[in-house]
């Protein structure tokens, strides 16, 4: 299909905005802030409401929900937070879990990505292709098989069971494999004519050349698996394994003694956004940078 | 995304000896699976062989005790199929019901994130505004977060006495009580025509057990809390494709259009958007795969309520596996999910591939992130 299907219409006046083109700008300026202004609150106030809420007393969370400004300031719901529930667990098992699969995916994901980038071998192209049909696989109807898997080879409910299936992706081998090819190769020859062996190449000339790809994965990374929640729902149910998205997910749908203790389960929200949170404000650009990775997986 | 061409010798020069090269040559091909080999059994492990796993326990009666494959589990063949389709009962009702529940939701995600999306990254995009890396970092920033931490800020914005219903009160609005209101939004327009209760005509009588008048009743009003809270999430993303691909329009093409005379309206009607085509098709699409895959802002806010009216295929299977203990019906339920997401996976890229295939070459851009 052509790209462009109506030329830009020929117009049938004489071009008489010309003179009004300043007022016009002006006006067009001053509407263009008032949408963005708008929609950034529609955006960010959700989260200035989480903060405030988080930080009142049930009543006055109750009876005023927009105020960002706790009347009186309570920390009470943080202590209960850290005293009465499994929270400090959780947040433990999620920096276990998160850490471990991000140095897993990183490292497998590079050697992977530079195999299909660079080494020659047997089944390479077939390798690539089953690795583009594996990302198109949802994730959600994985759920049911993931659980008979665990359990059938017994990490069910286990640490292992958590992390394990976490370690590799393929978007993550897509987005190596990409950049690998997008580097020269003479340093890699040249290394490897002074004889140095594979993974010696790989290790240290061209993973030392891939920083970037490698923050924008380790942050992906990071990003995902501190996020993810149906793997969890499906590889553990002992409490004393679950990670923050379980847990909260936990908080919410279970009973919690009396009221509906929103100032509670917002603070728990709250704390397991700010990890992420920070991570985005600091590496803004590698989200971006991942965002459209994505967006070319299809 | 092509391999180059180094691939092509290298495959069919494996087995042959030649002279010096070949030690390398075979030191490579070791290496490159020695490399590839831990990704390929973790995705193998959890990813294919779940899939044909869940394939056989579809065919079963298995209620989750002792392994799936012992003798003594039922097979029972295609029925689990048959009872979502065919067979009248509760589990074809729960599935149709789960089926009109996600189209709805399509319906309106779809179209409402796409419009949202390409809105702002016009926006965004506009040459004469400053302070756009701020912008874009705010509309971008709920998509990162976690994805049942922000349910629980909207499940708060939407409790009865929450922000939503008092910013409702301050036009006068009565909001309704979200989450339990399971009245479809189809149903109440028609009720404000004075339409309260099914024509006879569409009393009964539609496809899959389920009444022409229930499959019209639109998404309730708790889905529709639901869907917003989906549309606020991913427009974010979105709007970075849409800014991608704007910034591949060339801006002398847009101001020359502006000095013929076009209006704004005219300009991006007929420049921009024929320009941006592709990026639409994409957003289109990725948007209609991922919304078929919502599940955590089910599993979080509604589980399914109220009346089964936010139930979608993917909680229904987990449901129907993990609470009902029936692995086989929630097994075929994922597979009947599976397949209506490939199809439309495959649909994206049949487009992507025409697309790419048929593009005059002045006008071939490299679209976003592929390099």
């Amino acid at each position: 299909m052509a790209v462009v299907t109506d030329p830009p219409r020929v117009p049938t006046r004489p071009a008489p905005t010309r003179r009004r083109r300043e007022p016009r700008g002006l006006v067009t300026t001053f509407v263009g802030y008032a949408v963005l202004v708008f929609f950034a609150l529609v955006f960010l106030y959700p989260f200035v409401i989480q903060i405030g809420n988080a930080l009142k007393t049930e009543p006055d969370a109750a009876a005023n929900p927009l105020s960002p400004v706790p009347d009186p300031l309570d920390l009470t719901s943080f202590q209960r937070l850290f005293d009465g529930t499994s929270f400090p667990l959780w947040m433990g098992n999620s920096l276990l879990v998160t850490v471990l699969v991000t140095l897993g995916r990183v490292f497998l994901d590079s050697l992977a990505g530079y195999a299909l980038a660079r080494l020659r071998f047997r089944g390479r192209t077939g390798m690539f292709a089953a690795i583009l049909a594996v990302m198109a696989v949802p994730g959600v109807v994985l759920l049911i098989p993931k659980f008979l898997v665990l359990n059938q080879i017994g990490i069910y409910d286990s640490y292992a069971g958590l992390i394990v299936p976490l370690l590799a992706d393929a978007a993550g081998v897509f987005i190596m494999k990409q950049f690998f090819e997008s580097i020269p190769a003479s340093m890699e020859e040249a290394a490897r004519v002074d004889g140095a062996g594979v993974f010696r190449t790989f290790w240290s000339v061209v993973l030392p050349m891939a920083r970037p790809a490698l923050i924008t994965l380790t942050i992906l990374s990071f990003q995902g698996s501190w996020n993810e929640f149906p793997h969890t729902l499906v590889a553990v149910q002992d409490p004393s394994l679950f990670t923050l998205p379980r847990g909260l997910a936990d908080l919410v749908t279970g009973s919690l003694g009396s009221g509906t203790q929103y100032p509670l389960k917002l603070g728990a929200a709250l704390l397991a956004t700010i990890p992420v949170a920070l991570i985005f404000v600091v590496f803004q650009r590698y989200f971006v940078r991942g965002a459209n990775e994505g967006a070319d997986k299809g | 995304m092509a391999i180059d061409s180094l691939a092509a010798p290298a495959t069919s020069s494996g087995g042959t000896p030649r002279r010096r090269r070949s030690g390398v040559r075979g030191s490579e091909n070791l290496a490159g699976w020695l490399f590839v080999a831990p990704v390929v059994v973790i995705l193998g492990l959890f990813l294919l062989l779940p899939i044909l796993m869940a394939f056989w326990v579809s065919l079963t009666g298995w209620n989750g005790q002792g392994s799936p494959f012992r003798s003594g589990v039922p097979f029972v063949g295609a029925d689990n199929y048959t009872r979502l389709f065919t067979v009248d009962g509760l589990a074809r009702q729960d599935f149709m019901i789960s089926l009109r529940n996600n189209i709805y939701y399509v319906l309106f995600v779809v179209p409402a994130q796409t419009a949202l999306a390409l809105f702002l990254a016009l926006v965004v995009n506009n040459r004469m505004l400053r302070g756009k890396s701020f912008f874009r970092t705010a509309f971008y920033f709920p998509s990162v977060t976690s994805s049942v931490a922000i349910s629980i800020v909207f499940l708060f914005m939407f409790s009865s006495t929450g922000a939503v219903n008092r910013l409702l009160a301050m036009v006068g609005l009565d909001g309704p009580q979200w989450f339990a209101d399971s009245r479809g939004v189809l149903h109440l327009l028609l009720g404000l025509v004075g339409v309260d209760s099914p024509p006879t005509a569409l009393a009964d009588g539609g496809p899959g057990g389920l009444s022409w008048w229930d499959w019209l009743a639109g998404p309730s009003v708790a889905m529709l809390s639901i869907i917003s809270l989906v549309v606020w999430t991913t427009s974010g993303t979105f709007m970075l494709m849409f800014l991608a691909a704007l910034q591949g329009v060339p801006v002398a093409l847009d101001e020359a259009s502006a000095l013929d005379g076009a209006n704004r309206w005219q300009r991006f009607r007929h420049v921009t958007l024929p320009m941006i085509r592709p990026t639409m098709f994409l957003v289109l699409t990725l948007g209609l795969i991922g919304s078929w895959q919502v599940f955590d802002q089910v599993y979080v806010m509604s589980q399914g309520n109220p009346a089964k009216t936010t139930l979608t295929p993917a909680y229904l299977s987990y449901r129907t596996a993990f609470q009902d203990f029936d692995y086989g019906r929630g097994a075929a339920i994922s597979f009947v999910l599976f397949l209506i997401i490939i199809l439309l996976t495959l649909v994206q890229r049949r487009l992507l591939a025409e697309r790419d295939a048929s593009r005059p070459g002045w006008l071939r851009r490299r679209p976003p992130g592929r390099s």
